[in-house]
């Protein structure tokens, strides 16, 4: 898991890189993130996934004491906050396409990348932290039904601190660089 | 990684109050950012503070979430380094053609 962890983040952090390239390219890159609803809820967003990554070391130091019931409850908590942030993350980007029309394609500020590289980095993260719960909904069941040992816990801890971690950075380089300070 | 004998007895590391401390770090340090978001300070100094800040945050996840800082000496330098490594490769590329770019602004 470490070794994909380190591969995985020298794919975002090359997204990243191609981001602050592509930005650095385009002087009139857009700044349209308001207080709210973007930067309210994707400040929500990321309390929810620092809460759900301490429910997760729990969760792993419950299974390391070998007490099942906190280890699938600590894990439930944690599905539940990356759903939460799922659900949210749904909530803003219907509110960019619909209300803002801001497309991967397209824009109203005549920047396309700005859609390309905020769908693709949001979008990638967000598939990440989708395949994250799924993972964990799977160690939780194998682990309740005793298939699955605290090491497998402890390894998809590691994964899902890793999405955690991701996020600390698209945050404040998509989000906080780009706060509309006219509004 | 924990797959060798003495795993479950070497990684009871952490305690429930450890970790709540470093989840209340980075709930502060994100705090901080988002205030710092709207001080309209220079877009290359608010660049580099929060990136710092960033940094901060995930030398904090990496060591007590993901327990790091509990594990042998030789998966850190295994690990860190290397990435540490490529991630300076793609700056190497990203700077100069950046700062060219920036330079090429009209002012």
């Amino acid at each position: 898991m470490w070794l994909f962890i380190v591969s995985d983040s020298l794919t975002f952090s090359a997204l990243l890189v191609a981001y602050a390239y592509v930005r650095l390219s385009n002087p009139d890159w857009p700044r349209p993130f308001e207080i709210w609803p973007a930067i309210a809820k994707s400040s929500l967003m990321t309390f929810i996934l620092l809460s759900s990554s301490l429910t997760m070391v729990l969760g792993v130091s419950a299974a390391h004491r070998g007490d099942r019931k906190k280890t699938l409850r600590y894990l439930g908590f944690t599905m539940l906050f990356g759903l939460a942030f799922v659900v949210i993350h749904a909530t803003e980007w219907y509110t960019l396409m619909v209300v803002d029309h801001v497309t991967p394609w397209s824009n109203p500020w005549g920047v396309p990348l700005f859609g390309g590289t905020f769908f693709g980095l949001t979008g990638l993260h967000m598939l990440h932290v989708t395949i994250g719960v799924a993972y964990l909904a799977v160690v939780a069941w194998g682990f309740g039904n005793g298939r699955f040992k605290p090491e497998d816990v402890e390894v998809s801890g590691l994964y899902w601190h890793f999405v955690d971690l991701v996020w600390m950075f698209i945050f404040p380089l998509v989000y906080l660089m780009s706060v509309n300070l006219k509004g | 990684m924990s797959a060798h004998g003495a795993a479950a007895e070497t990684h009871q590391v952490g305690t429930t109050k450890l970790f709540t401390q470093v989840w209340f770090w980075l709930l502060a340090l994100t705090a901080i950012e988002v205030f710092l978001a709207y001080l309209r300070l220079n877009p290359a100094l608010m660049l580099t503070i929060l990136v710092g800040l960033s940094l901060i945050k995930s030398a904090l996840i990496i060591s007590y979430f993901m327990h790091l800082r509990f594990e042998h000496l030789g998966l850190f330098l295994l690990l860190i380094p290397a990435m540490v490594f490529c991630i300076c490769m793609m700056l190497i590329m990203f700077f100069p053609d950046s700062i060219r770019i920036l330079n090429l602004r009209p002012h």
